[in-house]
């Protein structure tokens, strides 16, 4: 857990968690992600782009904390630094809350530009948690993105529901318009992988998801009692208890820095009868 | 609980409290506030750097405003870097 420091000019990369389908763990992988980048010693910022429905600020446990916030900014009515709250847990890491009471229509494309632009002066990543859906707040929340995560649930809806996204990122996107930069780099990150389910026959493989949506894999997040555990108290999963959503969110995250690990599967093993007697192996 | 009177799950910190707690006094505030952020603040903080400015050089980025809410108090923190000496004139005042 080594925090080092950086003199270069920051990366100023944008990265948005998106998934068109809504509660398949977007918002918990934004908070484990960008926790995991800081935790590795880049400068980074978490934006909140649900706006209306604000639950970042929960995630990341910093809810007493916001007073101004992304729209504030936008309008005018605070500046930039005013809205970011530093994280409590690392120095590295800070999230820019969005409102509770205003509509996605509070934001606006050269207001988010602005806004962004600003950022990547001083951050190395800038995480941007979509809303669900596949409107104008959505569509605002991956414009600018340089890369994207695109969360999936092996299930059907949620896997239709990605392809569809993964079309808006090839075409609604600033470097899909422009044509002269390189398309928006787009990963899956497959959540809520259950594999009893899976040799049960009862849940698709990754290889079934893989196939069919036809872009490289971010990482296996297997379903974990790890998750709810950390959004009780406010944490982002990888920082919190030791977990298998712990390890496969760094793992994601050293592959979003460019590691190249093997794919490994990890499962929430409950300890059977006999482990619980004789102790645990393994 | 448990009919023989100990349960697996006691060792375990209970975070679904943390989870009701934290959720309580969050809900207190924006529901009452009408949200979690008072409305007021963008033009208290106009209004106060104006009346700063009436006696010091500041900026407008020279001025902060921070906010903590906890069970029983909130506190205002309003931080001003003072141009010359780069001196910190701390202020806190109790809101409610
Ligand atoms: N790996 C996981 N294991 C178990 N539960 C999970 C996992 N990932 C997410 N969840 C649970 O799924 C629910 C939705 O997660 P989250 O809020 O991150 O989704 P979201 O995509 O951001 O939702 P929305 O579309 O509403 O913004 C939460 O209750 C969360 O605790
Ligand atoms: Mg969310």
């Amino acid at each position: 857990m080594t925090t080092q420091l950086k003199d270069e000019a920051p990366l100023g990369r944008i990265v948005v968690i998106t998934s068109g389908k809504g509660g398949v763990g977007k918002t918990t992988s934004a908070a484990a992600i960008s926790a995991g980048l800081a935790q590795q010693g880049y400068k980074t910022v978490v934006i909140d782009f649900d706006v209306g429905l604000r639950n970042l600020d929960m995630i990341m446990g910093c809810e007493r904390r916001v007073v101004f916030d992304f729209i504030n900014v936008i309008q005018g009515d605070a500046r930039l630094k005013q809205a970011l709250i530093k994280d409590k847990r690392l120095d590295t890491l800070f999230i820019l809350p969005t409102s509770q009471t205003r509509d996605k229509d509070a934001l606006t494309q050269e207001g988010v530009e602005a806004v962004l632009n600003e950022l990547k002066e001083e951050f190395d990543y800038i995480i941007c948690d979509s809303p669900a859906g596949i409107e104008r707040g959505a569509q605002l929340a991956m414009y600018f993105a340089d890369e994207a995560v695109v969360v999936t649930n092996p299930e059907v809806s949620s896997v239709r529901d990605s392809d569809r996204v993964l079309g808006l990122l090839s075409s609604k996107t600033q470097r899909a318009e422009k044509g002269d930069s390189d398309p928006v780099k787009a990963r899956v990150l497959l959540t809520r992988h259950d594999q009893g389910r899976i040799d049960r026959g009862e849940m698709m493989t990754v290889d079934d998801v893989l196939e069919i949506l036809a872009v490289p894999l971010l990482g296996i997040i297997p379903e974990s009692q790890a998750v709810l555990r950390a959004s009780n108290v406010g944490t982002p999963v990888i920082l919190d208890e030791p977990s298998s959503a712990q390890t496969a969110y760094k793992d994601a995250v050293s592959r979003l820095l460019g590691d190249d690990i093997e794919m490994r599967i990890e499962s929430e093993r409950k300890p059977g009868l006999f482990q619980r007697l004789f102790g645990r192996s393994a | 609980m448990s009919l023989f009177g100990f349960s697996l799950n006691r060792r375990r910190p209970k975070t679904a409290q943390t989870a009701r707690d934290r959720l309580q006094l969050l809900l207190a505030h924006e529901r009452g506030q009408g949200s979690g952020t008072p409305d007021y603040l963008p033009q208290l903080q106009n209004d106060l750097i104006a009346v700063i400015r009436k006696y010091i050089d500041v900026a407008d980025d020279e001025v902060d405003i921070r906010m903590e809410r906890d069970d029983d108090v909130s506190s205002l923190e309003i931080n001003i870097d003072l141009p010359s000496a780069e001196e910190k004139a701390e202020k806190p005042a109790k809101k409610r």
